[in-house]
């Protein structure tokens, strides 16, 4: 039994997805911390996937709860708009930003803000704004492509610019797909460093294949295997696991 | 006061060049002599005044599919029904003057031997309510329409599809003669308005304006949604949904906004076009027309809103003449139109216009307009260049 007294910020308790009759997800129960972070590791078909689809919104689960703030609120009842506006921020496996849109415009776009419809018809930016637009500008280093239209970014300022629209929004928990892929190794060192720096003031959750860059974080690790948690716990720990060495690393 | 970042420099000329229509084609009807070489005949001022319908109805469809990527293949429907409102104020205007002299009933209801007015005809008789009726009823049919469609996430080529049907159905329904809007031969035989006679010159000469009013007005909301952050919020949905939901954005909130803005402007552009051809029946609503339209948005340029109004005036100008010429072969050529324009042209006359404009005048420092309006100048490699 949990001994701690501060509730965890995501708690997903036997969580299952059934796809005609695939289990995508098997009571997989998983609890992360306020100001954690947490790499999730495993091989293709674990279901990491469809945990962030679940915790997102995107996927509801066949059986099992996923609630958020202490349980203050039901994942499960919401759509992907009202669970990021609760402060759930995602990142895609491959870059997705707003290609026709400039830097800027993709950070003020992501900007927490109301979000409703008739109020962002009127809008006009403050100076609070505008700061803040420039302050994560810097942050991302992309202060130079500030007027360039993302899409002409290179694959690894995509990804800074999707994780500087995640921040952008002030999430409590950001959800990372493979942040590295496709980076070069200096990239890769300098997101570690970025994502160290924001698991600082919110919990960050980390899927990626990427060994490496998982022993560079230096945080606790899940490893999933077929829809459930294989093993849980430091690093080395994880990675002395037999299960773990015999479905994933390989000997 | 209208700033530069809501216009931008294309919207300024565009806008321009609508006013002086607006004012000088129907001053040059009206006061020069018909011997002038500047003198627009009687017989075009009712066919300019269509383009000008039509130019909104391109509009319209370019606000929807241009900037949030939905591509509506009904919005001949919404023209059609803005159409019907005012057909039936103008029905009711001719009284005791039809065939039959009733002062209720129109012609065909007498004719199909109806006893009263059905009540979906009552209160069009006065002017502000069938002007009400013109933006109401496309949009309300709009929103219903798009509330289950957009909320069920029907998008994409499913979409396209149901637009479609929903523009077939109604055709379907307005052929019948028991629906009450005079079935196959629809709306005709319009006398005044507001008592104007129809077909006089000066009432001729001042619809022609107010299309072109309502163009240049039409254009103005366009630009300041597509301009304002909800403009951008469409087109990060056009470019990517699902990212736009997950930042938050509630998006068939969004598409539902547009979607029936879009339609109230394809309904007034029904309304005027109605009392300048002199008659709206259920052809309107045929499945052909609305693709029209988006041929026409596609040679002018989709997602440009001043193109799209250009291509609804140049295709169908092009329409005008070549059916005077080659009848039979209007459709062939139109289809071509299509096929090269995506081919050659994927931005249109507009875009490409635009573009060879801008590459011309600086080949190294180009100065490009986002979509804002608002000139920036970027080096070759797309970084912002310092002002000096």
């Amino acid at each position: 039994m949990q001994t701690t007294t501060t509730p965890s910020l995501l708690y997903l308790d036997a969580v299952s997805v059934v796809f005609d009759g695939f289990r995508a997800l098997n009571n997989l129960s998983l609890a992360i911390d306020q100001h954690e972070m947490r790499a999730i590791i495993g091989p293709n078909g674990a279901g990491k996937t469809t945990m962030m689809d679940v915790i997102t919104g995107k996927t509801r689960p066949t059986s099992g709860q996923a609630s958020f703030e202490g349980g203050k609120y039901d994942l499960t009842k919401l759509d992907e708009a009202s669970i990021a506006q609760l402060g759930i921020g995602r990142k895609f496996q491959t870059p997705t930003v707003f290609e026709m849109h400039t830097v800027e415009d993709n950070l003020r776009l992501a900007l927490k803000a109301d979000r409703r419809a008739v109020p962002t018809l009127f809008w006009r930016e403050s100076r609070a704004e505008r700061e803040r637009v420039d302050s994560l500008l810097e942050r991302i280093r992309l202060k130079d492509h500030r007027a360039r239209k993302a899409a002409e970014l290179s694959h690894g300022q995509k990804q800074w610019l999707e994780i500087g629209m995640l921040l952008a929004q002030e999430p409590k928990l950001l959800l990372v797909d493979e942040p590295a892929a496709g980076m070069t190794d200096q990239e890769t060192a300098d997101t570690a460093d970025l994502l160290r720096e924001i698991a600082r003031t919110r919990a960050v959750v980390v899927v990626e294949h990427d060994m490496v860059f998982v022993r560079d974080l230096g945080v606790k690790v899940t490893c999933l295997h077929e829809g459930s948690v294989l093993a849980e716990g430091p690093l080395d720990q994880v990675s002395a696991n037999e299960r773990v060495i015999e479905v994933y690393l390989g000997r | 006061m209208i700033s530069a970042r809501l216009l931008g420099r294309t919207g300024t000329i565009f806008l321009a060049i609508v006013l002086a229509v607006a004012v000088l084609v129907p001053m040059s009807n009206l006061l020069l002599p018909v011997g002038s070489p500047l003198h627009v005949p009687d017989y075009m001022m009712p066919l300019l005044g269509k383009y000008l319908c039509y130019a909104l109805l391109a509009l319209s469809v370019d606000l929807v599919w241009g900037y949030a990527g939905i591509l509506s293949l009904g919005h001949g429907a919404f023209f059609a029904l803005g159409g019907y409102a005012m057909g039936m104020y103008l029905m009711r205007q001719i009284g005791t003057r039809g065939v039959y002299a009733n002062p209720v009933l129109p012609d065909f209801m007498v004719f199909l031997n109806w006893k009263e007015l059905p009540w979906y005809w009552w209160g069009f008789d006065h002017f502000p309510f069938a002007a009400l009726m013109v933006l109401a009823a496309p949009g309300l049919l709009a929103f219903v329409f798009g509330w289950f469609a957009f909320r069920s996430r029907v998008t994409g080529v499913y979409l396209s599809i149901i637009t479609q049907a929903m523009t077939f159905a109604l055709l379907l329904a307005f052929f019948r003669n028991d629906m009450g809007f005079g079935g196959n031969n629809g709306l005709t035989d319009f006398k005044d308005i507001l008592g104007f006679p129809v077909q006089a010159q000066g009432t001729r000469a001042a619809l022609f304006a107010l299309s072109a009013l309502a163009l240049a007005g039409g254009f103005l909301l366009c630009r300041f949604i597509v301009t304002s952050k909800l403009g951008k919020v469409l087109v990060a949905i056009r470019d990517a949904e699902s990212r736009t939901r997950f930042i938050g954005y509630r998006v068939e909130n969004y598409k539902l906004f547009v979607w029936t803005v879009s339609a109230m402007l394809a309904g007034l552009a029904g309304a005027l076009y109605v009392p300048q051809v002199g008659i709206i029946n259920p052809s309107e609503f045929a499945p052909a027309n609305s693709i029209e339209t988006v041929i026409w948005v596609a040679v002018g340029g989709r997602g440009t809103l001043a193109g799209a109004a250009l291509g609804g005036v140049v295709v169908n100008a092009g329409k005008t003449w070549f059916t005077g010429m080659l009848p039979e072969l209007w459709l062939f050529a139109l289809g071509a139109l299509f096929v090269l324009v995506t081919l050659f042209l994927p931005k249109g006359i507009l875009g490409t216009f635009t573009e060879w404009w801008t590459g011309r005048r600086r080949p190294a420092v180009a100065e490009i307009e986002d979509e804002d309006g608002v000139a920036r100048a970027i080096d070759s490699r797309g970084a912002p260049v310092p002002a000096e």
